[in-house]
């Protein structure tokens, strides 16, 4: 309902303006001024708001002020307070004040006046309406259109009088489709094909068929999700993740519906009966930094996890800044703190701690691959069969039974066994320190008579871990009744030193630290006929302690006893079973099938062990929610709140009495929602033109930049969503498009009136991604192993760069078999603290938050990776082999080949005369300095070619460096 | 002869818009519109140029260095009282008995301030006329990795630039040959080596040649600077003018501007090249150096990396910063302390002295102090992790010397007396710096970011 209401308020009339121009759009010239110098002070957040006075609503705009003013009267710039305090003569009364540091131009002070002239329409702020599907417009130029990307792009240029750029030639759009939808270079045979229409959009589908699509588009979401494979917080211990890695990957690759995609990982563990997938799917809710540090407050991380969570599902969802209200209202979108909590409340059913001791990240699902739940099923069914020949009775082995259970049964009947009292305590007794807590004899060893407490559900066999007091002793004790002499083991364990006495004779001590363990000590005792006293004295350092105690006796467990003990004629079913089953575990004609099974379970076992595990979403009982005033977490004075979502938007649907993940799932992907397609399609515009139809792919709230052509974005968004949000189909429209065809070439033209493209009179370049850098190397190398998805990978890495870490130390190995060291760059091992340098340099984030859009940046480090790095040496050197080792005639057409491989095409004359310049210095170098050129080609793990010299591969060598160090190899133009 | 290389490093002029010396003033060039705002910066006449951190990690207790407590001496052993403990965060000590723990070590006055310092610093002792003591510092986050990334970038939420990346975005450096924000760090045998995140040194939201660059001690001092295996000086040099040939015809080709700023950053790149390994050659200081730090340098010892912050500040270098990580000291902090104050006392009073005698110390501002202090309360023989009071030092241009600012309490527990803030240290920084705290922003998700968050004031108090 609240939606309509602001519909209604936003369709009031329009004058048009005097001098017969349009009058202004409030969305587009007027929100941004006011918010910019007006809300800070005059807006959503009641905490600062300064003289009642509130300008992000139109109702308070416009009301009476306590005053008798009015700041907005619409038609009557004059009586408008809010322009008299702009233009006031007086500083200290002018607006905004010099004491914001915020200003305001004299052009915006008449926008603002003719805004009020015009008659003050007032718009709610646009991303905050659901788009309508808007009419593609009517170009002039028809040959343009393509899709109807073209027309809403081709009208737009016509109407500012700009002429679009030709399309770009056969080998750039060959690479900006590869690389767009791969993140890998084309395969230059591919570029030869791309002569029509028909060749490219043939070659799209292509692109998109590519297990690599899934690949690229994973770089982009795992971005947004801040997957990582370690926690983050102090010690950054790793956590395995990957499975929800390599689900995103198929879930691109296999066109899931966004939709689908979206409930899965917000909800995938309430779905009814969740499949696999969806369980690593939901995974997404755990992907928040964690911490193991010790003294962490299990209270105080809840807090910093609930907020973190906020933050990434309103970027990631509905690009909105709805994390700002954690500590007070929003200051410029109309969030408050209460919407925050409420919106945290939605995710209180995940179960998870706050500290995790002992780095144990819970809950996990062990995700087996096909191969391994085969092994484990074929393991299984040979464990059944040997489990079957074990229990096979023959005739054979009935007798043999026969004589044994006679045999043990003479025996036990002529041996006793010891009965065992109930256990009683006593204590602690306290000491100065753990010495003397141990070494003095305190009342119950001296006999005197001190109470004792009965301790009746003691049972045996068990460590029992609930005594109390530092630096103290409790005694322990029990009767022991035998009714002949006989040898008896006692089996014991004790947190932390021990002494035992039986009937006042010390009969054993060790004093030690550490905790109780079963069977850590074996006390042999010789017990005459009668009963007798056994005392034990468990000493503690700090913290809990305890003790475990059990007899050891030689011979069949008890119930085996208790069965053969029996008449054999009067023995029940269950006896006989019982002596049966224990019989085959001592058969000598059965040694061979027990060897057989216990290898088979040890199999099993260990490839159980070698089954990958990853978080996932567990519902439990939701924790409450209080509004924390200041976000302090110490304070429990604000009120309970329920989940829901921001106030601003339409009330979330709950299917039950309580609003979950998986209704905010079905809300955000309803259709209705304003900002979930509108985000997606900016983003995906983002990837495919370098900047977003807004600007802000982040932030889609009142500070983001208004879309450049809104018609469009809304346009796109409207198609996402009656596509059945299909996001290869998003792709297909843009790429197939006429706008993304056109060439990047920077034009003079346009220099001042369009420095960024925002026309999109022509394409765009920019910087490819950390990871396909070190993509375009490997497969010019042809180093590249394509496997998609599995355990991340570690490539070189300089020795000690992880000297920081501690808790545990590490040190980083790097992976030694060449399949797994050259994965691709997006398989790297995401080490939030410490992130893998060369990634880092080029920008890749450390995912410890939400990234929508990387920063671009162009430093000295990336020279030096690209220069220095191990693996970008490694993959010059194979590069230069790879071209060694074609038939080719001349230096020229080896270079002509280098070319092909890295750049789809061939090197220009004075392109050629420079590198072989190059050539022919580095082959003189050399050749006088041969073990030089051994040094270079030996850099990495891969086998090098020995058909060629060594002096002509290190020469070729420096040649492939120099390509590869290009910015065009590590640019998408 | 048309030598390359001196054609390469001729066109410096064109560096100065491009390498890390360059501070928001001229920015707008060379970075994207999508990173960069242009900042309205406010400069005032600087008292500095630049910044040595001296992170003590691992939260030192100020109740054995700098906050001298004779009551807490006197009540050793007796009850922590409740009415001041209660409702306040507590770390390992949760749920625990809280005894009072004397001071460890006696204190003395020293200099012509009479200044009181603990005895376990014979050494920084000497510095009592130079420096100026806060005893009155708190911060809001009681566990290591976030207390570091709160002191560091003024808040607890990762992905915010770190102080250094800020002050280099404000100011860009001096120096067209290194980076302008160089972190060191070295591990001490006193105390638990806690982990440090490359988050510290972090830029964030800021363009990426605004983080810090670690320097190492064993290894490339900066990573990949070395050349490949094989491939000399002059190799290297064949195949860098190469690039810039291939890179130059692109540029003419395309017209676009963005390989101008990239065959300007391989010329940096081949700068450090050369300069970083003249940086960390110490050969050519002089034998009463080496006494003075107490080390030859090289092994990557704390005194070593003071030697190297030295060379690095007269080089231009803006913001260095040292991590020694040693401070932990949760049980035995007596013996425990002894150590880790033994690993930098001479080598910071050395750090001191020399830019001082070097003329250097009136242009910078050296901050001494930890992520946070240590409890009043005993944990065993050790201390807790303490965030209410504990204190740090300044010396350098535009600071108080000799002076102290702010108390705790009588048991050295909460901060009482001109109370100092994360955020108050930081506007306080860049305002000897010349910048207005509060005007050094930078647009991000739509909203204007700043060191001091939306808070901070300059401590007048510690300023000459």
């Amino acid at each position: 309902m609240r939606l309509l209401l602001l519909c209604l308020t936003a369709c009031g009339g329009l004058a048009p303006g005097q001098d017969g121009s349009p009058p202004l759009s409030f969305n587009r010239s007027v929100r941004p001024i006011l918010a910019e110098t007006c809300f800070p002070c005059h807006g959503p957040d009641g905490g600062t708001r300064q003289a009642d006075l509130r300008l992000d609503r139109r109702e308070d705009a416009f009301s009476r002020l306590p005053s008798g003013n009015r700041a907005v009267v619409p038609g009557d710039p004059d009586a408008s307070t809010l322009m008299a305090r702009l233009r006031h003569h007086d500083v200290a009364e002018r607006m905004p004040p010099a004491s914001s540091h915020r200003t305001i131009s004299p052009e915006d002070i008449d926008t603002l006046e003719r805004w009020i002239r015009e008659g003050a329409n007032w718009e709610p702020h646009w991303a905050f309406i659901p788009p309508q599907r808007p009419a593609v417009p009517a170009v002039a130029d028809r040959a343009q259109l393509r899709s109807p990307i073209d027309a809403f792009v081709t009208a737009r240029l016509e109407r500012m009088g700009i002429r679009p750029s030709p399309q770009a030639d056969r080998h750039t759009l060959a690479r900006r489709l590869a690389v767009d939808l791969t993140g890998l270079p084309p395969a230059p045979e591919d570029v030869a094909t791309l002569t029509d229409d028909a060749a490219y959009t043939a070659y799209v589908d292509r692109l998109l068929a590519s297990p690599h699509f899934g690949e690229r588009l994973a770089v982009f979401w795992l971005d947004l999700v801040r997957y990582a494979d370690t926690s983050g917080y102090h010690g950054d211990q790793p956590i395995s993740f990957w499975p929800y890695r390599d689900w995103v990957i198929k879930a691109f690759n296999e066109g899931l519906p966004f939709d689908q995609f979206t409930e899965a990982q917000l909800a995938g563990d309430l779905l009814p009966e969740p499949t696999r997938d969806q369980l690593v799917a939901s995974g997404y809710n755990h992907l928040n930094q964690k911490t193991s540090e010790g003294g962490a407050q299990d209270k105080e991380y809840l807090a910093i996890y609930r907020a973190d969570r906020v933050r990434t599902a309103a970027s990631v969802w509905m690009g909105v800044t709805l994390g700002c209200a954690q500590c007070h209202d929003h200051k410029f979108d109309p969030f408050t703190a209460e919407d925050f909590y409420s919106f945290a409340a939605i995710f209180e059913d995940i179960n998870e701690k706050g500290y995790y001791a002992g780095s144990n990240w819970s809950p996990t699902m062990p995700v087996p691959s096909a191969d391994q739940s085969a092994r484990i099923a074929a393991l299984d069914a040979q464990v059944k069969e040997t489990e079957g020949t074990l229990n096979r009775d023959t005739e054979e082995l009935r007798a043999a039974r026969a004589s044994w259970a006679a045999e043990q049964r003479s025996l036990i009947l002529a041996r006793s066994t010891p009965v065992l009292g109930p256990w009683s305590s006593s204590g602690p007794y306290f000491a100065k320190n753990f010495n003397e807590a141990y070494a003095t004899p305190f009342d119950p060893e001296k006999g005197a008579d001190v109470p004792w407490t009965p301790r009746p559900a003691w049972k045996d066999g068990v460590v029992h871990n609930t005594l109390k007091g530092d630096n103290a002793a409790t005694y322990l004790r029990r009767t022991i009744t035998v009714d002949a002499d006989q040898t008896t083991t006692l089996s014991l364990g004790s947190d932390d030193a021990i002494k035992v006495w039986i009937d006042g004779r010390e009969v054993f001590k060790r004093k030690v630290t550490r905790g109780a363990q079963p069977d850590q000590d074996k006390v042999q005792v010789e017990l005459l006929r009668g009963e007798h006293e056994l005392l034990m004295k468990i000493a503690n350092g700090a913290g809990g302690y305890g003790f475990y105690f059990r007899l050891v006796r030689d011979g069949p467990p008890n119930a085996v006893v208790e069965a053969l003990r029996a008449e054999p004629s009067r023995r029940t079913p269950a006896q006989r079973d019982t002596i049966a089953a224990h019989y085959r575990t001592v058969a000598p004609a059965l040694a061979a099938v027990r060897a057989e099974l216990k290898a088979l379970r040890d199999r099993l076992t260990k490839t159980r062990a070698a089954i990958p595990t990853t978080l996932i979403s567990r519902a439990m009982t939701p924790r409450p929610v209080k509004v924390l005033h200041r976000g302090d977490w110490q304070d429990e004075s604000g009120p309970v709140v329920q989940p829901r979502g921001p106030s601003i938007l339409a009330d979330i649907t709950a299917n039950g009495d309580r609003t979950t993940r998986l209704d905010l799932a079905r809300w955000l992907t309803s259709g209705r929602h304003p900002l979930t397609a509108r985000v997606f399609v900016n983003r995906l515009w983002r990837l495919f033109f370098g900047t977003g139809l807004s600007r802000t792919v982040e932030n889609l709230g009142t500070q983001g930049e208004w879309p450049v052509d809104q018609d469009l974005l809304d346009w796109l968004a409207v198609e996402f969503v009656d596509s059945g949000w299909d996001v290869k189909h998003m792709i297909r429209l843009m790429v197939n498009s006429t706008t993304y065809r056109r060439s990047s070439q920077p034009r003079p033209d346009l220099a001042v009136t369009d420095p960024e493209n925002r026309s999109h009179a022509r394409q765009s370049t920019w910087r490819l991604d950390a990871e396909f850098v070190r993509d375009q190397a490997l497969v010019a190398a042809a180093l590249l192993n394509r496997d998609i998805g599995g355990p991340s990978s570690k490539p070189y890495q300089p020795a000690g760069y992880w000297r920081e870490l501690n808790f545990p130390k590490r040190v980083y190995k790097h992976d030694t078999t060449l399949g797994k060291q050259h994965r691709r760059g997006l398989y790297t091992w995401w080490q939030r603290s410490f992130l893998h340098p060369s990634l880092k340099a080029f920008d890749a984030p450390p995912r410890e938050e939400c990234t929508a859009a990387r920063p671009r940046s162009n430093t000295p480090l990336q020279a030096l990776v690209l220069l220095n790095d191990p693996s970008y040496v490694e993959a010059a050197r194979a590069l230069a082999d790879r071209v060694l080792g074609q038939a080719a005639s001349s230096d020229a057409e080896r270079l002509a080949l280098l070319y092909r491989y890295t750049l789809a095409r061939t090197p220009k004359p004075a392109e050629e005369a420079a590198l072989l310049t190059l050539l022919a210095t580095q082959r003189q170098r050399f050749e006088q300095h041969p073990d030089a050129a051994r040094s270079l080609t030996d850099v990495g793990l891969s086998p090098r070619e020995t058909g060629h010299s060594i002096t002509d591969h290190a020469a070729w060598t420096q040649v492939a460096r120099a390509i590869l160090n290009l910015h065009e190899v590590i640019t998408r133009s | 002869m048309n030598d390359p290389l001196s054609d390469l490093i001729s066109r410096r002029a064109f560096l100065g818009h491009a390498g890390y010396g360059v501070g928001a003033a001229s920015l707008g060039s060379l970075l994207s519109r999508e990173t960069d705002t242009a900042a309205p910066l406010v400069t005032r006449k600087p008292r500095i140029r630049r910044v040595i951190h001296l992170c003590m990690a691992g939260g030192p207790s100020h109740l054995e260095g700098f906050d001298w407590k004779p009551e807490l001496r006197r009540r050793h052993g007796e009850d922590m009282p409740e009415s001041i403990t209660r409702g306040q965060p507590i770390a390992q000590l949760q749920g625990q008995k809280l005894r009072c723990l004397g001071p460890q070590f006696d204190f003395s006055r020293h200099g012509q301030s009479g200044q009181i310092i603990s005895d376990v610093f014979p050494h920084m002792s000497r510095l009592a006329d130079d420096i100026c003591i806060i005893r009155s510092l708190f911060t809001e986050q009681i566990n290591h990795d976030p207390a570091h990334t709160f002191m560091n970038t003024g808040t607890a939420i990762s992905g915010r630039p770190s102080m250094g990346s800020w002050v280099l975005y404000g100011l860009g450096a001096e120096t067209e040959n290194l980076p302008g924000f160089v972190v060191l760090s070295s591990v001490g045998r006193g105390g638990q080596a806690q982990p440090i995140s490359a988050r510290q040194w972090h830029s964030g939201f800021l363009p990426g040649r605004f983080q810090g660059v670690r320097f190492h001690a064993s290894g490339d001092p900066v990573h990949y600077v070395g050349s490949p295996p094989g491939v000399d000086e002059a190799a290297q040099r064949e195949v860098l003018e190469t690039v810039r040939r291939l890179d130059t015809l692109r540029r003419q080709e395309t017209r676009n501007p963005e390989i101008d700023t990239r065959i300007a950053q391989y010329e940096m790149a081949y700068r450090m090249h050369t300069s970083v390994p003249e940086l960390t050659d110490l050969s050519s200081e002089p034998e009463d150096v080496f006494e003075l730090y107490g080390t030859r340098g090289g092994d990557g010892s704390y005194a070593s990396n003071c030697l190297l912050a030295r060379r690095l500040a007269e080089r231009g270098v803006r913001f260095i910063q040292l991590y020694h990580r040693a401070w932990d000291h949760h049980g035995n902090i007596k013996g425990g302390y002894q150590i880790s104050a033994k690993e930098v006392d001479q080598a910071t009073y050395a750090l001191v002295t020399d830019l001082k005698r070097r003329g250097m110390l009136d242009d910078t501002l050296v901050i001494y102090g930890g992520e946070f202090g240590r409890t009043p309360m005993g944990q065993g023989t050790g201390r807790d992790h303490h965030i209410k009071g504990f204190s740090a030092w300044l010396a350098g241009g535009g600071i108080k010397a000799g002076s102290s600012y702010g108390a705790t309490d009588e048991f050295g527990y909460h901060a009482v007396e001109d109370r100092v803030e994360v955020h108050d240290l930081h506007a306080t920084m860049l305002h000897l710096l010349g910048i207005d705290h509060e005007r050094l922003l930078y647009r991000y998700r739509g909203r204007d970011f700043r060191l001091t968050d939306v808070a901070g004031r300059v401590i007048h108090g510690v300023l000459a």
